[in-house]
């Protein structure tokens, strides 16, 4: 343990942790929306469309991080004008996706230079973060958090029942691409850090674990930061902690949100029967 | 409608509706006073919920003038409660009974999430009034059909409406909860003064409740008292087909050509096929 306290006198330990905690927080907060809009495919889908647009950020401005969130607003927008009808939104993702893994391969053909910033994409590198990349994230991270904020509560209605919503004078429509850019620039911010492969772990497990505890909205919310914390935080410190073993952050990141959700399934479980017991006394009651 | 005086809530007036190039209805008059419960029936497709949508100003009219609460109708008015066609929740929402009653009150603002002391203290009230108390706080996906239905019912009446338009609100339900619905209505439409306009199908559970029908088949319309409406003279000219109504142990039996009684399952409206 005193050798992890000696690591995160190192500026490399410290951004990462920054890095990692701005990140659960974002993350976790899109989280329960994403689970409720049924778009875990789509956090799929702009995750891995990050590779392909930080190929090209290389390619033309030197900048992988840069062409990432640019491409991450472009794949947002497409993604919503391609998907207007729910039932077309997943399709519309498939064929974004395979054509833009197809691009980032034959771009990556072009760039002859170092590629591990636009790999480093595909698998996360929570240790080459840099203060620069430390303030880009702040400065998302208070942009996404603001943003969520403020739309939390005709989100929410329009997510639960976009018909009423509607008539009630929510601008469904509008919302439904707001929180499209906030998840896309969330999950390309993320992916960096955890891989686009990983980043399921932070965008999808807590809200799923969250669930298992409570059905009050902004207790799920608040649950699922919190465990993205745990996830994110945790699992860089278990990798530091276990430098030697050589396992990526991101990998214990995963395992550790995966942890949860089993913990929060079986306590589920586990509290059930009684649940389902006052549910029917109640039922008897009326 | 002589018992309350007054102007009318909902006032269409020589309205017409075109929706993607079919011509619902047309030339329709029909003033909804205070208090009042109409029944809007007909067969699908004849722009039922279409009169709804253009109430609730999501669908413009393309002739004639409609007034709601003495305005244009527009998106978002609080003088109007929704209650939409039942659509059962994903069982695994993160939403309870109480706060989708809660987005009533409060689900069309921006700004900070938590609901204030007064909308938590109102969807109190409203829960109880609806009799919904015992499960306002599972999860709304775990409930029954007829316990999501009090529940959007408490939801649309958080804005205080004078006019509440009701989609269908007992498809899916039993008898028992059927009636408590129709109950839950017309209790509050007296109560408050305000008028319920009701979409349905089920014509024999509401018949007790209504004060008038609306009903729109075939681009006609007619407009009265159900026993003035739902006989076999008036359905004959309206659909333009044979069609005979049938009272038949108190119940009534709308029948059209080629189907008998027990075909017409629910005995509401039926699909004329000539």
């Amino acid at each position: 343990m005193s050798d992890l306290w000696t690591y995160l006198q190192y500026p490399f330990a410290q951004h990462a942790l920054i890095a990692a905690t701005l990140i659960a927080i974002t993350s976790g907060l899109i989280a329960p929306f994403v689970a409720m809009r049924d778009m875990a495919f789509a956090v799929h889908g702009t995750a891995e469309l990050a590779f392909p647009t930080a190929v090209a950020g290389l390619l033309i401005a030197g900048d992988a991080v840069g062409g990432a969130l640019a491409g991450s607003v472009v794949v947002a927008v497409a993604i919503w004008w391609l998907g207007r009808q729910r039932s077309e939104r997943n399709t519309a993702i498939g064929v974004l996706l395979a054509f833009g893994l197809g691009l980032g391969a034959f771009l990556l053909s072009f760039y002859h230079g170092f590629a591990s910033a636009a790999t480093n994409i595909l698998f996360g590198s929570i240790v080459s973060v840099s203060t620069k990349d430390v303030a880009l994230l702040a400065v998302i991270a208070v942009l996404v958090v603001v943003v969520m904020i403020v739309i939390y509560r005709p989100l929410l209605f329009a997510s639960v029942d976009a018909d009423v919503a509607a008539a009630r004078g929510v601008p469904v429509g509008p919302l439904g691409l707001v929180f499209l850019l906030v998840l896309a620039v969330t999950v390309t911010e993320a992916a960096q850090i955890v891989g686009t492969l990983l980043v399921l772990s932070l965008t999808i497990t807590p809200a799923a674990a969250a669930r298992r505890w409570s059905a009050n909205p902004l207790v799920v919310s608040g649950l699922a930061i919190l465990f993205a914390l745990i996830a994110a935080d945790g699992g860089f410190l278990l990798s530091l902690a276990f430098i030697d073993a050589d396992v990526k952050a991101s990998v214990m990141i995963s395992f550790l949100s995966f942890a949860i959700y089993l913990v929060s399934l079986a306590v589920a479980r586990w509290r059930d029967p009684r649940a389902r017991a006052s549910a029917a006394k109640s039922v008897a009651v009326t | 409608m002589t018992k309350t005086p007054g102007a009318p809530l909902v006032s269409f007036q020589d309205a017409g509706l075109t929706v993607g190039g079919r011509r619902l209805w047309s030339h329709l008059d029909l003033g909804v006073m205070p208090g009042e419960f109409i029944a809007i029936l007909g067969p699908n497709g004849a722009g039922k919920t279409s009169m709804l949508r253009a109430a609730l100003g999501l669908e413009p009219l393309s002739e004639g003038t409609l007034s709601v609460g003495g305005s244009v109708p527009r998106r978002g008015s609080a003088a109007v409660g929704y209650v939409p066609q039942q659509k059962i929740f994903d069982r695994d929402l993160a939403l309870r009974g109480r706060d989708l009653v809660m987005l009533g009150a409060d689900g069309h603002r921006f700004g900070w999430p938590l609901p204030s002391r007064r909308v938590r203290a109102d969807a109190a009230r409203m829960i109880d009034a609806v009799g919904a108390s015992s499960y306002a706080d599972a999860p709304v996906g775990r409930l029954s059909g007829g316990e999501q239905q009090r529940l959007r019912i408490a939801q649309a009446l958080m804005s205080n409406p004078k006019v509440l338009l009701c989609d269908e609100p007992l498809t899916s339900l039993d008898l028992s909860h059927q009636e408590g619905v129709l109950d839950l209505l017309d209790r509050r439409r007296r109560d408050s003064d305000s008028a319920v306009l009701m979409v349905t199908h089920e014509v024999n559970p509401v018949l007790p409740f209504v004060d008038r029908i609306v009903y729109l088949a075939a681009g006609n319309w007619a407009v009265g008292a159900p026993d003035e409406i739902l006989t076999s003279e008036r359905l004959t000219a309206l659909y333009g087909t044979p069609i005979d109504v049938l009272h038949v142990r108190g119940r009534v039996i709308v029948v059209g050509a080629g189907q008998t009684p027990d075909a017409s399952h629910h005995c509401g409206p039926i699909e004329v096929s000539a």
